[in-house]
Formats: structure tokens, sequence, C-alpha cells
């Protein structure tokens, strides 16, 4: 064989071994459930579970593009919000110093509890408190990600620019800001995933009546339990959708210019 | 120190990269490098270090010359302060006449680490274009004088490759070609093939030994290896620890550099040189000073 093909193979057999392993595991769970005779509301069986998404497409998706959009704005806002605060505290290093104990209390505090305060806050028939917490919860990680790339500059790269006599901004735009970009992308990956998370889990506590969140509490309550974990797919669906983006975008950024 | 600053050529950075090399050295009235009563020192939790005490050096302008002693004895301290990479205690530098600060500015020199010190997300090529494109040299200018410089330590495939795909000695003389790349009328360098294997080492030797040749550039030089300081240098600057100083300034003058080649290495003056240089080293109280390669 050649070596193309053994490497063509390889791949192959990546994406074809977990999908082999999904496929048991589905068909294990689904044999579970008729053989011990489990019911609905302990766990509903694979096959009841895909009934009910092929039969109500519509409606989950509808529900997730409300999830997935709070949770993107969220993130937008968020990530922005976070490189401009990154930027300045780089700047001015005072300020650095005054925010990092703040950005280390907002990483330990669970953003969704304020999720009732934020309700009333902007009102329970908007989406805007939605907004807001994916917004808080990915400005965090993006932002102190960013800063300590920011900060991380080689001694030896330093050395460099300033016997080359580069301007601050050449220094900003050579040196800087491409070592920032990987601690950038680490924090966003981080801040994707939480987005969604929380997006979806801030429809528990309140807010309007649309959304994933939303959707499987209000199966779970009316007993259609096949139903609620149906959602729970397109929660799924979501999330590998925005790891997906921004893992992408990382490589893509990440690989065109070592690429060159 | 007080005469007037003279008009030296400026470095074809912004030129065209085919401009002519920096001309005549002897158009320099300044002297490349001066030192005058030169002390560092580096005051810590732990204590005060003399990096460099009372040092006193000058370089001609179109010079070599090498720094040799042992490990800690502040070549690379004394490197720094000529690069305005740091500041001296005491005492005073110039380069071409000037603060060095203001020859930082000008872009008087090129400067070669110990450590390679690439840009890990530049191709070889981008890296080696670096000083030309913070200097605003036109693309094609720089396009064309690193394809010539990467020509010249044997790395043209390797232009686009990334520095993490290339080996410490490879990686070494892309920071040398980088150095060159405007071709300045001093060279610093600081063990600047110490990552390299013996072949590739002596090739590029006689490479630096060609091109200060062409350019007539001045060379500060900090090396571990006796031979290789004999070999490159006009004269050997053998230093000693605690305090940093200069112990000894051992004249070399194996011929112009542009006639040396590499017999030179069998010769008997060649020899001659690198035992004067050893016993400098040694020092008279016969103590022998760790850290130096005597190959
Ligand atoms: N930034 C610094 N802070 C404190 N001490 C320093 C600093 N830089 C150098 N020194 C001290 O100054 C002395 C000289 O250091 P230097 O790096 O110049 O030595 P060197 O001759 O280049 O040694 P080597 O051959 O090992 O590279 C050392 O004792 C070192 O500990
Ligand atoms: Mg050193």
């Amino acid at each position: 064989m050649t070596r193309s093909a053994t490497t063509t193979w390889r791949r192959v057999e990546v994406v074809l071994a977990p999908v082999l392993l999904g496929l048991l595991a589905l068909a294990a769970w689904e044999a579970a459930v008729v053989v011990l005779e489990l019911r609905p509301f302990v766990v509903p069986s694979p096959s009841a579970i895909g009934a009910e998404l092929t039969g109500n497409v519509g409606i989950i998706a509808t529900a997730a593009l409300s999830t997935a959009l709070n949770a993107w704005w969220g993130l937008v806002i968020g990530v922005v919000g976070a490189l401009v605060a990154a930027a300045v505290s780089a700047a001015v290093r005072t300020l650095d110093e005054m925010s990092a104990p703040l950005a280390a209390a907002a990483a330990v505090v669970p953003i969704v509890a304020l999720a009732p305060v934020l309700y009333t806050m902007f009102g329970a028939n908007v989406q805007t408190a939605r907004v807001a917490i994916a917004a808080i919860v990915s400005f965090v990680p993006v932002y102190v990600n960013t800063l300590r790339g920011l900060r991380t500059v080689a001694p030896v790269h330093r050395d460099l620019l300033r016997a080359y006599a580069a301007t601050r901004r050449q220094a900003t735009l050579t040196v800087t800001l491409p070592g920032a970009l990987p601690f950038f992308f680490s924090g966003l990956r981080v801040a994707t995933s939480l987005a969604v998370i929380s997006a979806l889990v801030a429809e528990y506590f309140g807010g309007p009546v649309d959304g994933l969140g939303k959707a499987i509490t209000s199966a779970v309550s009316s007993s259609n339990y096949p139903l609620a974990w149906a959602y729970v797919v397109g929660a799924v669906v979501v999330g590998l959708l925005f790891f997906c983006g921004s893992s992408g975008l990382e490589r893509a950024v990440l690989h065109r210019r070592s690429g060159r | 120190m007080n005469t007037p600053a003279p008009t030296r050529p400026t470095a074809p950075s912004a030129g065209p990269a085919d401009a002519p090399a920096a001309t005549g050295t002897e158009a320099h009235a300044a002297p490349a490098v001066e030192v005058r009563g030169v002390t560092r020192r580096f005051s810590s939790r732990s204590g005060e270090v003399v990096a460099l005490s009372d040092v006193d050096l000058t370089v001609r302008a179109g010079e070599f010359v090498s720094l040799i002693g042992p490990s800690g004895c502040g070549k690379s301290t004394l490197l720094r302060l000529i690069a305005d990479l740091d500041e001296p205690t005491a005492g005073e530098l110039a380069v071409f006449g000037r603060p060095p600060r203001v020859a930082r500015q000008n872009h008087d020199f090129g400067i070669a680490f110990q450590q390679a010190g690439l840009l890990p997300w530049r191709s070889v090529r981008t890296n080696v274009e670096l000083p030309l494109e913070l200097h605003g040299a036109g693309r094609a200018a720089r396009r064309a004088r690193a394809t010539e410089l990467l020509e010249m330590v044997g790395l043209a495939d390797f232009a686009q490759h990334l520095p993490h795909q290339l080996s410490g000695g490879m990686q070494q003389r892309v920071a040398i070609a980088r150095a060159l790349a405007e071709r300045p009328s001093l060279l610093l360098m600081d063990e600047p093939f110490g990552a390299l294997d013996e072949m590739t080492r002596e090739h590029v030797q006689t490479e630096l030994l060609r091109l200060r040749a062409e350019t007539g550039a001045a060379v500060v030089f900090v090396t571990h290896s006796i031979p290789e300081a004999v070999y490159l240098s006009d004269r050997v600057v053998v230093m000693s620890a605690r305090p940093g100083q200069v112990r000894e300034v051992v004249p070399v003058g194996l011929g112009a550099a542009r006639d040396r080649s590499d017999d030179v290495r069998e010769d008997d003056a060649f020899f001659d040189r690198v035992r004067a240089v050893r016993e400098a080293l040694h020092g008279t109280d016969g103590t022998t000073p760790r850290g130096v390669d005597r190959r």
C-alpha cells in the first residue's frame, strides 16, 4: 500500500472509529431500555427520541435558533468588549492591576445565577438578559487570556525590536499582536462553549417562552420525556456548531499565517 | 568623543537592495565603538554583581574584534551596552562617535543574539526581511535582499519554512542573515555560531569573513572558542570574570580578511596566536577559567 493510501485510510479510521463506537453505544442503550423495561422518565429509548426528533424538526430548529442567536450576540458583544478591555489594560498598567482581581472574581462567580436579577432589570419579555449573561460569561476567558498574551513578549524579541528602533506601533503589530493570537483563541474556545451553555441555562430562570431551555422544561413538565431529549439533541447540535465555528476560525487563522 | 559626528553614509535600508555596499570604512573618522571606563553593576535582593568594571575598548571602523572570556565575565552585558539595550552604571560609550541611543535610532548596527530569537509565526524569509520592513524598505527590495542573504547562508530552499521546522543551527543562520540585512557598518554578534556543527561553523565563519571584506563592516564578536576568535579577528579581547575586566588584548593579524582562507587554520602563525590567546585566558596566576571551550 502506498504512503498516501495509508494516510487516507488512517483519516477514515479516525472518523469511522468514533462513529462506530457511537452506534454501538446507541444499540446498547436501546437494548438496555427494552430488556430492563426502563420507564421513559428514567431514560427514553433512542428510537423514541429519534421519532420525536424527526416529527418536530421544525419547532426544535426554531427553539435552537432562538437560543443560538442569544449565545451568538452574547459571544460577539463579550469578545469585542474583552478585546477592547484587554487592549486598554495592556496599554495602561495601573488599570490592569486594578482590574486583575475583578477578572479573577468574575471567573468564579456563576454568572447564570444572576439571571433572575437580570430578568427584573431588563424585563422578562425580552432576550436582553440572556444575551447579557452570555456576554458576561464569554467576556471573562477572552479578556484574561488575551491580556496574558499581550503581556507575554519574549525578552529576546523585545531586545530585537528595540535594537532595530521599532516604534511602539511597529512592535505591537509585528510582535505583540501575533504573539497574543494563540492566547486569544484559547480564550475564545472556552468562551464559545460557555456562551451556549449559559444562554440555554439562563432560560430555566424565566424570560420569554422561546428557546431550547424553555422547551426542555415545558416538555418535562408535560411528561413528554422523549421530546425533552429531542430538544437536548438540538442543544448538542448548537453546541457542536459553535465549537466547530470557533476551532475552524482558529485553525484557519493560525494555520494560514504558518502556511505561507 | 567631542569630534563632530562624521557624515556617515546612512545604511542603505530604504534604498534598493542592490545599492552599493557601505562605502569605504576609511570614511569613518570616529571609531565604530568606543568604550571608556564603563562599569555595569546589577543589584538584586541576593546582592550586587559587578558585571563589568572599568572597561576600556576601542573598535576601529571596519575592524573585527572578538570578546572571549569565562562564562559570566560580562561579554553579553558589554554587547548590550553597545547596542543601547542597557545602560552603564558609570562610564561612557560611543558608536561611530555618537551615543549608542542615537546610533540605534539611526540603524547603525545589526545584531545577532545568543538565541536566534526568530519570530515563530513568520517564515524564514520574512524573518530575514524584518529589519528592512521596520525601516520602510519596499517590498521588492526586501525580497531581493532576503533571497540574496538566504542564498549566502545556504538556506535558499527553506525560505518558506517556519522557524520551528529548522534545526537550531539553521535558525542561527537565519538570525545572522537578518543581522546582515541592512548591510550595517557595525555588526554585534553574541556567540552566533554556538549552536552550529563544526563543519557548518567553519563554513559560516569563512562566509562571515568574506562578507565583512565586502561590506567593510566592523564586528564585535562574542565567542567561547579560541580558534574561532583567532581565525576571524583582527584583535582578540580577553576578559576575566568577577569583576568583568579586559585582561589583555591579543593582536592577531593573519592578513586581510579577503585573503584569509581555510588554509590559515593550519598555519603556524595561527597556532601561535591560539597559544597567545590561551595563555592570556589562563592568566599569570595559573587558574583555569571555566566555561571556555579550548578546542
Ligand atoms: N539583567 C541582569 N540582572 C542581574 N544580573 C545580570 C543581568 N545580566 C547579567 N547579569 C550578571 O552579570 C554577569 C555577566 O553576565 P553576562 O551575561 O554578560 O555574561 P557572559 O560573559 O555573556 O556569559 P556567557 O558566556 O555565559 O554568555 C553575570 O554574573 C550575570 O549574572
Ligand atoms: Mg553571554
